[in-house]
């Protein structure tokens, strides 16, 4: 890295959001955004507008992933742009609703940030869920929250891969962040150039099933609750209910994540490979008018 | 000497019937996987085996097992009681009482000579349980030497008795319908997942129960000991805002996790989300479990809590000829 880097100016980020309940049965993001709206103390700043929401209430009320379709799956450019007839899906009338709240997606008027909370069977810790490795604003936040966190440590999921990018809640703002914990910020002040240790989305990888579309095997015990840990070509992966074992035959060693996610197995996903990267980011300050 | 000491222990053992029929029942919770892919590998392999003992497996509720869900309309674990069982349905009858009728007559009738002799019912918990058998008789001769065959075979796994001391006709689950029944209950394992070590887990229990059973119809005695059974006292909820009825506090992290460990007056045992420590109010210091079972928020258990007895079982033998 080059100390001639210049510094990024950005546009001040004004209006922030704070979802729960994307997920209707993810309960820390439903309980902290109830709190907070119940009394917001915590999550005021000066200068920022701090907006605590429950993206999914139906969904919350019958403590149930989704009504129709998934949320988080849902803030697609057709969905968005669909007219508002009757008989659409509850969560893309919903998206549309949301889009018009704290978007329009795209546009000068969304929202500048929305952490969306989120929960996980699977044992992946703390996880910041990163859209692009190109947003400045974003890569500078998620490592000042790494560093904030210490020695509680937090991984950082980048999830930039065009066919496995999916539409999320949080892509409706201009920086969006998945699974944040505590917000921390403070106007005018310059961040240096940093360097941002992030896994790399790669693959989806199912579980082994019968023609029926049953699956066959479980996640192995030796992978079970090893997220972010290496796997190597020939280690044990799957463990089929009649107790043969599965190794995993790739060529280049992975670090997978989300093992034995519930939410999953309808999504044909028993875990997701990841590479380790290192991503660089300019030094930001607040644009002055 | 050796010789003396069997023919008096063979003489002065209680007698009971073979256990000629066993049910094992899997996915009475459509979202309790490890029950749902026992019995699919069973109805798969046509795992029924003959003498001396005949096993059918059963898929309890199968349409929340497609939907992966608890249950469709109504908990089917709830509706073995009598009134249950006898009350009048129609195609309009939520889908879980005409179900729990149809496994009455499968498996039972209940109370009947024609039901089946054991019913094993597969079940997962969200809480850190182990194995544990739960049943409605701390009597049951059967099911307590079943209990103390795993609690001698299964090496990793803590093994326990709980006991609902309900009678038979107010007895509301599908383990019920037996001439002795049980649900083989393990965790923690979340709803809607398959974790291989919970599978294996529940399937060496069910293997050792098979053998303990093939082993006392073929004429083998049991020697008697002491078992320690835990009878359930109360459930406790958890605080609740006044107006919309949401929790207000989550299970204290001093007591997450902590099922069987005794809770004594004083001891935490909620953090509310403003942080305060509730404690545990009660007068007699109890033995917690069932904490933190995802299913149980809508019934209102934040945790279950019992009583731990020593109860004497005497040896036992089939009615073979000698």
């Amino acid at each position: 890295m080059s100390s001639r880097i210049g510094i990024s100016c950005l546009q001040e980020a004004k209006r922030v959001a704070i979802f729960g309940g994307t997920h209707g049965n993810e309960m820390s993001g439903i309980t902290l955004v109830n709190m907070w709206t119940q009394n917001s103390a915590e999550i005021e700043r000066n200068g920022l507008v701090v907006k605590p929401f429950i993206s999914n209430p139906r969904a919350v009320e019958k403590c149930t992933r989704y009504i129709d379709t998934d949320l988080n799956r849902a803030f697609t450019p057709e969905n968005l742009s669909t007219p508002e007839v009757e008989g659409l899906p509850y969560e893309v009338q919903r998206a549309k609703e949301i889009n018009r709240m704290f978007g329009p997606k795209g546009s000068s008027n969304a929202y500048d940030v929305i952490f969306d909370l989120h929960n996980t069977t699977s044992n992946m810790g703390s996880t910041l869920i990163l859209e692009s490795s190109t947003d400045l604003f974003n890569l500078q936040m998620v490592h000042y929250i790494k560093k904030a966190m210490a020695p509680h440590t937090c991984s950082v999921l980048l999830n930039e891969h065009p066919q496995l990018k999916y539409s999320t809640t949080r892509s409706v703002a201009k920086h969006p962040i998945g699974e944040y914990k505590v917000l921390g910020y403070s106007t005018g002040v310059e961040f240096p150039p940093c360097t941002v240790d992030v896994f790399r989305v790669q693959e989806r990888m199912d579980y082994p099933r019968d023609t029926n579309g049953n699956i066959t095997a479980m996640v192995h015990p030796h992978l079970q609750d090893c997220d972010w840990e290496p796997l190597n070509r020939g280690d044990p992966m799957f463990l089929t209910f009649d107790g043969r074992t599965i190794l995993y035959e790739g060529a280049n060693t992975v670090y997978p994540t989300f093992i034995n996610e519930a939410a999953y197995y309808e999504k044909q996903q028993a875990f997701m490979t990841t590479c380790r990267e290192i991503l660089a980011a300019n030094a930001i300050r607040k644009a002055f008018k | 000497m050796q010789m003396d000491r069997q023919s008096h222990l063979w003489r002065n053992a209680v007698v009971l019937p073979a256990v000629s029929r066993v049910a094992v029942c899997g996915g009475t919770h459509g979202n309790e996987l490890s029950g749902v892919y026992l019995v699919r590998e069973r109805l798969k392999r046509r795992e029924d085996g003959t003498e001396p003992v005949s096993v059918v497996a059963v898929m309890s509720n199968p349409r929340a097992v497609q939907l992966c869900v608890r249950y469709i309309e109504t908990d089917l674990n709830r509706c073995f009681t009598r009134a249950a069982l006898r009350a009048p349905i129609s195609e309009a009858s939520p889908y879980e009482m005409i179900r729990s009728q149809e496994l009455n007559a499968l498996l039972g009738p209940k109370g009947s000579t024609q039901a089946v002799d054991l019913l094993c019912d597969l079940h997962n918990t969200t809480a850190n349980m182990g194995l544990c058998l739960i049943t409605y008789s701390d009597r049951d001769w059967i099911c307590l030497h079943i209990c103390k065959h795993l609690q001698r075979e299964m090496a990793s796994t803590p093994v326990r008795y709980v006991h609902f001391d309900i009678p038979l006709n107010e007895a509301y689950s599908l383990d019920s319908v037996g001439k002795h029944g049980f649900a083989m209950e393990i965790g923690p394992q979340p709803h809607g997942v398959v974790r291989s070590a919970i599978f294996s887990a529940m399937q060496e229990g069910v293997q050792l129960m098979l053998d303990w059973i093939c082993q006392f119809n073929s004429g083998t005695l049991f020697e008697g000991g002491s078992v320690d059974v835990y009878t359930m006292v109360k459930n406790i909820d958890y605080p609740r805002d006044p107006e919309t009825h949401t929790i207000t506090a989550a299970v204290h992290p001093d007591l997450q996790d902590r099922d069987f460990c005794l809770l004594h007056p004083g001891d935490p045992m909620f953090l509310s989300f403003s942080g305060e420590t509730l404690r545990y109010k009660g007068k007699e210091a109890l033995y917690p479990f069932f904490i933190n079972e995802g299913a149980y928020y809508e019934k209102g258990v934040a945790l279950s809590l019992a009583r731990k007895r020593r109860v004497e079982i005497p040896s036992v033998r089939s009615e073979t000829l000698r």
